[in-house]
């Protein structure tokens, strides 16, 4: 088969999406919907964020979609004033994919959550990741099915007892970003719902990003799985266990910034104690390598107990997107050739009967 | 009759028959190439189809291969055939039994055998009957040497001897030289139909461009098999077909999923609006792709995705972005498009859904035909799911049913499911080209302003058109219309999220009612014996050919009968009920086990005669003038008492 050079425009996330002068605040993107998350949940502070962070943008609020499928979290466009649509389980990325390829001058978001986006839509989501489409990816993981009232997810830690797996979960569980830079992303960052701050930094550059952002939010489910990420929330176990990213500075972290990572076996990334392997050793976080394995040594810090937890930016690449090149292909056959229908319909070949 | 420049004439091309042999002038012949999947036999009688169209002929044809790539060589599952059925009058179908069977080896003769009628031709490359192939299909003795053809006229021709002669100066190797008999036994078919000859070259001169020796070599096979036919005298008969008097017009050879294509393109045109078609591989509904990704200057995108459902899914999200959206799939993707289906039916969006039906269940029949996916179109989804239906009759009606389907889907924002099948798909047949500003304005109108009925200035997104019912389409960018729609049930006119059961119940009874009143066209019942008949032959989908060649041939013999095919199967013509109910007997032959009978019966209570065959093949005229004739009979008989 032939290969041919694209040529595909580089731009920013947001280039060709309209802005306005006006100022807006938070409230104008609350919908008149009630909310109705349980008490408590986390999904409240990930939408309090969210509506707070999108007045920064500056864009039209109308030129802004948020695309969602099923889950607790899929509600989330309802308490939105934006454009919205309330999908089917697991396919908002395919949604998305052809409303964002059809429309570069919206800011297309999807908003999933742990079953949602890796059990039944996890060929949605690696194939939207790798195609580098221009849309943003909120995946809420709270590390069980919510709404269909607490079972296993495969986010769950193995040996988990929910409702299905009352001998515990013998799943192995999917680390998201891992699966995420397996499958090309261009960007992947991690969040708390807790960490206001730490959130709107990375909804920030994921907004401003060309392609497909990928963003996991640890969002506490106090109903079917409290306490999932109580031990990155208390002070003294954050201090110890999350390690915030930040470009262009030697990744280090605990109480008294002690523990630093080291680069590995076989590639991959350790952590180890500052005064061990001396401060020159440190890795400096650099989350623009195109090589997909620094970015994948990271998500593979820790593990499902969350004994180290990366924060931040862990990824973040230039790379051609599935939509600029479609739209490009389609400007440059319109360039070389003009739409005749008649002529389209009559072909080479035609006999004429009088 | 008279016809174009490029028009016809015998002797017309760059080959002209001297010897003089008995012409005999035929009103119709059905041809059938049959030979190995890699002898090329698709291509022999695509070419031949192109030269008796260039020639003014009216024509069907019917490809028939197998679904896997390569099969075994020389085996009969690896057979592939193409027929094709041309005249000097409007024909309906491909034919039932070829008058002339080209057998390219011994499978293609096993296989293809029992289809011709005793009398008829048989061309035989007897280089291919050699001990290794007949014991292969076996043939304990070899077909040529005992009575198995003694009731046929066979001409025994050493195809792959004479190409390889013929081409033996020109330094191309054995095996390439060999490949090209194909072209010697449609240059003797071309000598022996009169056939223009041209284009054959031209196009082999066009499909060889970058390969000038391979062109050539195909060339001189072609005059090669050609001269054969007039230098031998083992053909003392040529025929003659004239031109067909067909509707005044420019025509051109068209297949079903090209026209279907073209309705796409089409409808992109004449809506103003940009196509997204979504979809995954399948056959044999592939083609459909492979030509809209060659149109992207007509502002079509083509997104080939991860699979069935991203497909649908993205083609729905282009809808909702304010494009046309469409995916194409056959059978199988459609059970998987399902419930994306149902979200289009709840968030009231427009969508063209092409399902090109082949031989079920699961995988099936990939390559074969059949019309048994209506009860999927009309119900296979969750809950009370009401979609339009529209099934095109041939290959050419293809781009008319496209274009109706989008303009459906448009004024009443609605996925249309839009049914064709593997025979009409490949098939192909003259088509009246139309001319395109004759086309629908298939333009819409977005919101562009708050609609509330209440004075709260806010955008209600299912407040509805009351003639259409159709909701209000706002597409992402309208300032001020802001609104979240959804797969969770509405509430009437605001579009929140509703659990009120007397909300649901007026909800699912106003999407049916949306439905149920879709402007179709009357049925229009064809009745020559100007409303003798007693009995009506009713069918929908790609059995019109049959349908209606079999009708024809029953009035010949002076029965009457009349005939009616259905294009909207979803909603029914409003007339449909009252003309069922106005014939003694209506007879449905359909290519499933009856399931538009079954439609009808619930609908309309009325006793129609079900007539069902899943073979993976189109009905035979033949059978449905037995059938027909049978029922007028025993109507009549009935009547007499």
């Amino acid at each position: 088969m032939t290969a041919i050079d694209l040529g595909i425009p580089n731009l920013g996330g947001l280039d060709l999406v309209p802005t306005t002068d006006e100022p807006q605040k938070a409230k104008d993107y609350k919908s008149d919907q009630e909310v109705r998350w349980c008490p408590g949940c986390g999904d409240y502070v990930v939408l309090n964020a969210v509506q707070s962070f999108l007045p920064t943008l500056g864009l039209k609020r109308e030129n802004i979609v948020f695309i969602s499928g099923i889950g607790c979290s899929s509600r989330f466009p309802y308490y939105l004033n934006t454009y919205g649509m309330h999908s089917i389980h697991g396919r908002a990325p395919s949604i998305a994919t052809g409303l964002a390829t059809t429309r570069p001058d919206l800011s297309v978001w999807v908003v999933t959550g742990d079953g949602d986006a890796l059990s039944i839509g996890g060929n949605h989501l690696i194939h939207a990741l790798r195609r580098n489409v221009n849309i943003k990816i909120l995946l809420f993981n709270n590390r069980i099915y919510g709404l269909t009232k607490g079972q296993y997810s495969p986010t769950s830690g193995q040996g988990m007892v929910t409702k299905s797996t009352p001998m515990g979960s013998v799943d192995t569980p999917f680390n998201p970003l891992s699966l995420a830079i397996g499958a090309e992303a261009s960007f992947v960052g991690r969040a708390m719902d807790s960490d206001r701050k730490g959130l709107t930094e990375v909804l920030q550059a994921a907004a401003q990003h060309r392609g497909s952002a990928l963003v996991e939010i640890y969002q506490n489910c106090p109903i079917f799985n409290d306490g999932a990420f109580d031990v990155l929330k208390d002070a003294d176990e954050a201090a110890t266990r999350l390690i915030p990213l930040r470009a262009g500075e030697p990744i280090r972290f605990g109480p008294n910034q002690e523990f630093g990572v080291k680069r590995g076996d076989w590639g991959g990334l350790d952590v180890a104690k500052v005064a061990d392997i001396g401060e020159d050793n440190i890795v400096v976080h650099d989350p623009s390598i195109t090589d997909t394995s620094y970015a994948f040594a990271l998500s593979r810090l820790g593990d499902q107990n969350l004994n180290h937890v990366p924060t931040g930016i862990l990824r973040q690449v230039e790379r051609p997107t599935y939509d600029d090149g479609a739209r490009a292909q389609v400007e440059e056959a319109r360039a070389a050739r003009k739409p005749d229908l008649q002529g389209l319909l009559r072909g080479k070949d035609t006999w004429t009967v009088a | 009759m008279s016809t174009s420049a490029n028009g016809n004439g015998a002797g017309h091309g760059s080959l002209a028959a001297t010897r003089p042999t008995e012409v005999s002038k035929l009103d119709r012949v059905v041809i059938r190439f049959a030979g190995d999947s890699g002898d090329g036999m698709q291509l022999t009688g695509d070419r031949f189809t192109s030269e008796a169209a260039a020639f003014g002929n009216d024509l069907s044809t019917m490809p028939n291969f197998p679904a896997e790539i390569r099969a075994p060589q020389g085996t009969i599952p690896g057979v592939s055939s193409f027929q094709v059925h041309f005249a000097d009058y409007d024909i309906l179908t491909p034919g039932d039994r070829p008058d002339v069977l080209v057998a390219m080896n011994p499978a293609a003769l096993k296989a293809n055998l029992a289809d011709v009628p005793h009398g008829g031709t048989i061309i035989l490359n007897t280089d291919d009957f050699i001990k290794r192939n007949l014991t292969k299909v076996g043939y304990a003795t070899d077909p040529l040497d005992d009575d198995t053809l003694a009731a046929y006229q066979v001409h025994r021709v050493a195809m792959s001897t004479l190409t390889q002669g013929a081409l033996a100066e020109t330094g191309l190797g054995k095996k390439d030289a060999e490949r090209c008999k194909n072209m010697f036994a449609l240059g003797l078919l071309s000598w022996m139909y009169h056939r223009p000859t041209e284009g054959t070259e031209r196009f082999l001169r066009e499909k060889f461009a970058k390969k000038p020796d391979i062109a050539e070599a195909n060339i001189l096979a072609f005059r090669a098999g050609w001269n054969y036919g007039e230098t031998t005298e083992s053909f003392a008969t040529t025929f003659q077909v004239a031109p067909a008097k067909l509707k005044q017009g420019t025509y051109r050879q068209i297949t079903g999923n090209t026209a279907l294509a073209y309705g796409i393109v089409a409808a992109g045109q004449r809506s103003g609006l940009q196509i997204l078609l979504g979809t995954y591989p399948i056959t044999p509904a592939s083609d459909i792709l492979h030509e809209l990704s060659k149109h992207k200057h007509f502002g079509i995108l083509t997104f080939q995705a991860e699979d069935e459902i991203a497909g649908i899914g993205a083609a729905l999200g282009a809808s909702y972005g304010g494009a046309l959206g469409v995916t194409s799939t056959s059978g199988p993707g459609v059970a998987l498009k399902s419930e994306a289906v149902g979200l289009g039916v709840m968030v009231e969006l427009p969508l063209v859904v092409i399902d090109v039906q082949r031989g079920g269940p699961s995988t099936g029949l990939p390559t074969k035909t059949e019309q048994a996916d209506l009860l999927q179109a009309m119900f296979g989804r969750n809950g009370e799911s009401p979609v339009p239906i529209v099934a095109p009759l041939s290959p050419a009606d293809c781009f008319d049913a496209a274009v109706e389907a989008t303009r459906i889907a448009l004024k009443y924002r609605t996925p249309v499911l839009l049914l064709s099948d593997g025979a009409i798909a490949n098939g192909s047949e003259p088509w009246l080209i139309p001319d395109v500003e004759t086309l629908p304005d298939l333009s819409v109108e977005f919101a562009s302003e708050p609609n509330a009925d209440n004075d709260s200035g806010e955008f209600w997104p299912y407040v509805r058109d009351p003639e259409t019912l159709a909701r209000a389409w706002a597409i992402p960018g309208t300032p001020g219309l802001q609104h979240r729609i959804g797969g969770l049930e509405k509430a009437d006119k605001t579009g929140h999220i509703s659990y009120d059961p007397a909300n649901h119940d007026k909800m699912v009874r106003l999407r049916q009612a949306k439905i149920d009143g879709i402007d179709v066209p009357d049925l229009v019942v064809d009745d020559p014996s100007g409303g003798k008949a007693r009995v009506l032959a009713l069918g929908w989908g790609s059995s019109f050919g049959p349908i209606g060649a079999a009708c024809r041939r029953v009035r010949k013999l002076g029965l009457p009968i009349a005939q009616a095919h259905l294009r909207h199967l979803n909603p029914l013509p409003a007339n449909l009920g009252d003309i069922l109910r106005s014939y003694d007997k209506v007879v449905v032959p359909e290519m499933n086990l009856g399931q538009l009978a079954l439609l009808l019966r619930a609908k309309y209570l009325v006793d129609v005669h079900s007539h069902t065959k899943v073979a993976g093949m189109a009905f035979k005229a033949e059978e449905l003038q037995n059938l027909f004739s049978e029922i007028i009979t025993s109507v009549t008989t009935e009547a007499a008492k």
